[in-house]
């Protein structure tokens, strides 16, 4: 049954399906909303849960290390600054290949200071060793929650869920809520091998001298890599139990005879579909939808682009001094292709700045430009930078 | 029939030993290492049914190198100023799966004094069902005898040495049972390696209560102090009788008791077998004046806590359990 209902409100009803034993958050905009409701379920008896209310979003990752290192399923959330001072402990977490959730309410990482949406701030936790999915809208949100959790106890990695700010946390739409049976029977109880426990006493977080560590990275990253494999399969399962999916690694939309494809990640998606119905005298167009970030899906991308002759990349992460973050993997990953499609980089939409539906006729202009545009911002108002900077 | 030997009872004898030991031998301390034994004797109040929470240190390093673990208990180490939130974790989690194992955090004087003071004070304020251990050898020793908010005043380390101009550390150490006691946790004491049964009461009184509980334990580093291995013991029953490091005991954050000193020796005495003082007895007005500065810190703690006694306290054992148990033998 359909619900009317915001982002951050559905992914803490989808969170609370999973049944989470701990959860440790800090409040920070544009995630705290998740965090309220959940704690709401907890006060009003609807959720059984240990909330741990932490002085900072450092220890809520602990606090969830911690907890899910003991058996238990746990969760936090945060964005931006939030994810920022929780890098240590990520990057401990992944190694320690501790299963548990996150959800990032993508957000602009400051200075300048912005509360908005971008990407910059999960991208930035790439290289620490977690799975990444990134959600296209608020029912992919509830539903790749609740598949995160499954992949993670299956591949004892770390999941991120990361969803827009604002432009996905605060925005009420009628969405589907799975119900509780159903979950139950997608997500059955878990019980992690290596769970402190004094009948089982294991030393955990070890030092580990360079005879091993070679080993234990190479362990890390196959694991990773084939995380591919489980989250495809969840993402299938879970559509033959409630009828829906989300996209697996990368899924394409459009027609197959399109030459030119659009790809990009999180909620421009939904600006994308719009624009080309808008636009239908532009020609066909593919619209390539990554969804996970990490594993990075090469082999699925160089299946997604075969026969295209040019793609155009539009995200919301800048690496300063370099490209566009998906940009430069998506370029990197197609160079191995027999006849790669010439790859164009665009940024925009950068801290909050709306991407407008005329976005789409000049990024499908600039797909004619010899040679490819390596990257560029394309929204900026010369008028607003300095002399030196246009 | 109990055998006997020369009037000693070996099933006595084996009852006073502890059944268990959380952290065995082989490890790779330095002899003499005042943490490893007190990390042994922690153990063995705690008994088996613990989980060990454990700060970035020294402690960690020398127990737990890949592919062996000197831990019979279970044992995370997550990084230097976590531990706390990583045991408010794991707490959390056994009470939603009904299991009533106890958690305890170490952590040296770095991780709890400094780098880690935020999350410990975030547990301790949640009152979190957990004992955590702080091993004080007053500096970062793992990673080369840097000065810490432990260290005390006028005590040379690599990142506060004697030089033209500086007499060791400028600062103070860190009044941290006072930051404790402001929490108003349930029970917060100080303890030494030099008096085990005190130690061992103090944990077992930690892990008996419902909610945090803190120890702070004065522990020996020869290779940071610059002492004999074998004299560890002796320094650190010496900075008690010299009122340098006063032994008490807080419940919600008041003084609940305190082990008294029955002969107060003069601090000079507990600085003098430590390199980290030599600069104190150099010939010249600085010195004189520091050393002097110094007893006045060991006097001042003698009159707040009260510490000077006729009678000697019932655990202040004077050597009688100590020698035994010190020297190299225990490292
Ligand atoms: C965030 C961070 N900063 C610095 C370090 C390096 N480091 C590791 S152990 C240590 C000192 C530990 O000192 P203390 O807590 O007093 O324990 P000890 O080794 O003296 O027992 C330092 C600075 C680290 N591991 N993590
Ligand atoms: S350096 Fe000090 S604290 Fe570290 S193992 Fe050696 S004696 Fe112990």
């Amino acid at each position: 049954m359909l619900e009317a209902i915001e982002g951050s409100a559905a992914v803490a009803r989808a969170v609370a399906l999973c049944r989470p034993q701990v959860i440790a958050a800090y409040p920070i905009t544009p995630q705290t909303h998740i965090v309220e409701n959940l704690a709401r379920f907890i006060a009003d008896g609807a959720l059984r849960c240990e909330l741990v209310s932490v002085e900072s979003e450092f220890s809520a990752a602990s606090v969830v290390l911690g907890a899910a290192a003991s058996g238990s399923r746990a969760y936090t959330a945060s964005s931006a600054q939030g994810i920022l001072l929780m890098t240590e402990v990520l990057y401990n977490i992944a190694g320690l290949r501790i299963p548990l959730v996150l959800t990032c309410a993508n957000r602009a990482v400051g200075a300048p200071v912005s509360a908005w949406n971008d990407q910059q701030d999960s991208m930035a936790m790439r290289d620490a060793g977690w799975i990444q999915l990134y959600c296209a809208d608020n029912q992919e949100a509830i539903d790749t929650t609740i598949q995160a959790y499954r992949i993670a106890e299956r591949t004892e990695l770390p999941v991120m869920v990361c969803m827009d700010g604002f432009t996905l946390t605060h925005t009420l739409e009628p969405l589907e809520i799975p119900a509780q049976e159903q979950v139950d029977a997608f997500l059955p109880p878990y019980r992690f091998e290596r769970a402190l426990d004094p009948m089982h006493p294991r030393s955990i977080g070890t030092v580990v001298p360079p005879e091993y560590y070679t080993e234990a990275r190479y362990a890390h990253h196959r694991a990773l890599l084939r995380a591919q494999d489980e989250i495809v399969a969840a993402d299938a399962d879970f559509e033959a139990a409630f009828g829906r999916r989300c996209g697996g690694l990368v899924s394409v939309d459009g027609p197959s005879d399109a030459r030119i494809a659009i790809l990009s990640i999180g909620s421009v998606i939904g600006t994308l579909l719009d624009a080309r119905d808008e636009y239908p005298e532009l020609g066909p167009v593919k619209l390539i939808k990554l969804r996970s970030m990490r594993p990075f899906p090469a082999d699925a991308l160089q299946k997604a682009c075969a026969g295209l002759s040019d793609l155009i990349v539009l995200e919301r992460a800048l690496s300063p001094g370099g490209i566009g973050i998906v940009s430069a993997e998506v370029r990197a990953a197609l160079s191995e292709m027999q006849s790669p499609p010439r790859v164009h980089g665009f940024a925009a939409g950068l801290g909050g700045r709306d991407m407008p539906l005329e976005l789409y006729p000049h990024l499908i202009a600039a797909a004619k430009a010899r040679p490819p545009v390596r990257f560029s911002i394309v929204d900026v108002d010369p008028s607003k930078v300095a002399e030196e900077d246009r | 029939m109990e055998p006997k030997r020369e009037g000693i009872s070996v099933a006595a004898l084996h009852h006073q030993q502890p059944a268990f030991r959380g952290l065995d031998a082989g490890h790779m301390a330095c002899p003499g290492c005042g943490q490893a034994l007190g990390a042994r004797l922690v153990t063995e109040a705690i008994g088996p049914d613990a989980i060990i929470a454990n700060a970035t240190g020294c402690l960690e390093v020398f127990t737990s190198m890949w592919p062996r673990s000197s831990w019979r208990v279970p044992w995370i180490h997550s990084l230097f100023e976590n531990a706390p939130a990583v045991a408010s974790g794991i707490e959390a989690a056994l009470k939603a799966q009904g299991r009533q194992t106890k958690v305890v955090v170490m952590g040296g004087d770095g991780g709890t004094f400094d780098i880690g003071l935020q999350s410990l004070s975030g547990m301790l304020e949640r009152n979190h069902n957990v004992l955590y251990v702080c091993f004080d050898n007053e500096a970062y020793m793992n990673t080369g005898v840097q000065r810490s908010s432990s260290t005390p005043h006028a005590a040379m380390t690599t990142t506060s040495p004697r030089g033209e101009t500086r007499m060791g550390k400028r600062h103070l150490k860190k009044d941290l049972l006072a930051i404790i006691g402001a929490h108003r946790i349930p029970y917060a004491a100080t303890a030494t390696v030099a008096y085990p049964s005190d130690l061992r009461a103090k944990v077992r009184r930690g892990i008996e209560i419902e909610g945090a509980a803190f120890l702070l334990v004065h522990s020996p580093c020869p290779l940071g102090w610059g002492h004999d291995g074998a004299d560890s013991i002796e320094v650190a029953r010496l900075a008690v009788q010299t009122g340098f490091f006063p032994i008490v005991e807080m419940e919600r954050g008041v003084v609940a008791g305190v082990m008294k000193i029955r002969e107060v020796r003069p601090v000079a005495d507990y600085l003098r077998l430590q390199d980290r003082f030599q600069h104190l007895f150099e010939d010249s007005r600085e010195a004189r004046e520091e050393l002097q500065h110094l007893q006045e810190l060991a006097d001042h703690n003698i009159e707040v806590y009260g510490l000077r006694a006729d009678e000697p306290h019932p655990r202040d054992s004077e050597g009688a359990d100590t020698v035994r148990r010190g020297g190299m033998r225990w490292s």
